[in-house]
């Protein structure tokens, strides 16, 4: 089993008169990770993760995941859409025979019952006739029973009640723990995915920002407050820099200890997103084990 | 079997939400020595929380001797915390000085924040 989830090498992608919607993205996933892939509408996370499922070629660059192409892999991973596509006309039990009838040698009908069940979704019904947040537990179900080695779930929170999203969000949880799945799960919502997630992608404006375990990311990062000017604040990196009162807030990627005269505390997960959200011209940040290795002859 | 509360408001990171729900346990005497603690999947399966969050407060408990992971079995209680019983000499003599305290004339959250102050003095550089 390979150890990288997804690896991306210059990865980019250009919807002909639209332009570019990835641009450059050189990432890599290690294996294992529950991933949040986060960024405002329209910033590429879709794009981003239908080429990880192979449903999408790149325009230029590659992207290899599990260690080989996305066609190659494609019976180990699961693939969640953001409008949930499944036949409307089939019944629920119907939709879930034909995951296993699709996928002989993985199918875990078990957990796939489950999911239907704790929705007290009627296996009869057709999935027309299902609201969205139901159609979403269905969609789950169908990924969940096939178990992957790769998720890729696109805003999978989105329609949802509370209960339903902690309790699926608790099953993915369970089920990653148990076999080791690698999870990607995008939104623009950060505060829907943090409790869940030990990884980040940022993407925006086509590029990946921020790359890296959670932790490592905030820890990198210093919000500081004193009374000079943010010029002051060399060698680190500003972010994001602001006046306050008659001073300086900044979000900074510190070099070694920040000086004196600064009052440093460490950013909220939230507070970093947003500061590189508002700077798009701060550097990007890949974590050290999250830069995409050089490539390996798999043709995407 | 401990359930752990995770308050995403509350500011303190989830994995030491755990750890201080666990020595809580200890010290009401709700977890015994012996007793094992919830699976990484049972606690993530109820919290919706990061797998590894579980696994990193376990390992925090464990680095204070608190628990020890057996391979294949589980996290096991290895002792409890220092808990004082309601008889004990101790609290007997903290109900006085509570006592002397009132009679002096000092409020609460005077007393709370004396309380507190010496608190912090006598236990300086211990690790949290």
């Amino acid at each position: 089993m390979s150890d990288t989830a997804i690896e991306a090498a210059a990865l980019g992608k250009r919807y002909g008169r639209r332009g570019w919607a990835l641009r450059a993205c050189s990432f890599r996933l290690p294996a294992g990770r529950v991933c949040a892939v986060v960024g405002p509408n329209g910033a590429g996370k879709s794009t981003l993760l239908a080429h990880a499922a192979g449903l999408l070629r790149p325009t230029e660059g590659s992207l290899t995941v599990l260690g080989t192409s996305p066609a190659a892999a494609r019976d180990r991973i699961a693939y969640v859409a953001q409008e949930k596509p499944l036949y409307p006309q089939l019944t629920v039990a119907d939709t879930l025979r034909l995951g296993a009838e699709l996928n002989p040698a993985r199918w875990d009908g078990r957990v796939a019952d489950r999911v239907v069940q704790e929705g007290g979704l009627d296996p009869g019904a057709r999935v027309r006739t299902l609201s969205g947040g139901q159609r979403t537990r269905v969609a789950l179900a169908l990924a969940l029973g096939k178990r992957p080695e790769l998720m890729l779930l696109d805003e999978p929170m989105a329609d949802l009640d509370p209960l339903a999203r902690h309790q699926l969000m608790g099953t993915l949880m369970a089920e990653a723990v148990e076999h080791g799945t690698t999870v990607v799960m995008s939104s623009h919502i950060i505060g829907e995915l943090a409790d869940a997630c030990d990884h980040l992608l940022l993407v925006s404006g086509g590029r990946v920002r921020l790359g890296g375990p959670i932790d490592d990311l905030v820890a990198a990062h210093t919000l500081v407050t004193g009374l000079a000017p943010a010029s002051d604040l060399a060698p680190h990196t500003v972010v994001e820099s602001r006046a306050t009162g008659r001073g300086t807030t900044a979000l900074i990627r510190h070099e070694g200890p920040v000086g004196d005269g600064w009052d440093a505390e460490e950013p909220s997960l939230e507070e970093l997103l947003l500061a590189h959200l508002r700077s798009p011209d701060a550097p990007p940040l890949l974590a050290p084990d999250t830069t995409a290795r050089a490539a390996r002859g798999v043709a995407a | 079997m401990v359930e752990f509360r995770i308050d995403r408001r509350s500011g303190v990171a989830t994995y030491l939400q755990i750890v201080h729900q666990t020595k809580q346990a200890l010290r009401l005497g709700l977890l015994e020595p012996g007793d094992k603690l919830p699976t990484a999947r049972e606690v993530v399966e109820a919290t919706a929380i990061n797998p590894n969050t579980v696994l990193k407060a376990y390992r925090e408990l464990e680095r204070e001797g608190l628990v020890e992971a057996r391979r294949g079995l589980g996290t096991f209680v290895r002792r409890s915390l220092g808990s004082t019983p309601a008889d004990s000499p101790l609290r007997g003599e903290l109900v006085e000085w509570a006592t002397r305290a009132r009679e002096a004339g000092l409020e609460k959250d005077d007393v709370a924040a004396l309380f507190t102050s010496v608190l912090d003095e006598q236990f300086k550089g211990d690790h949290a």
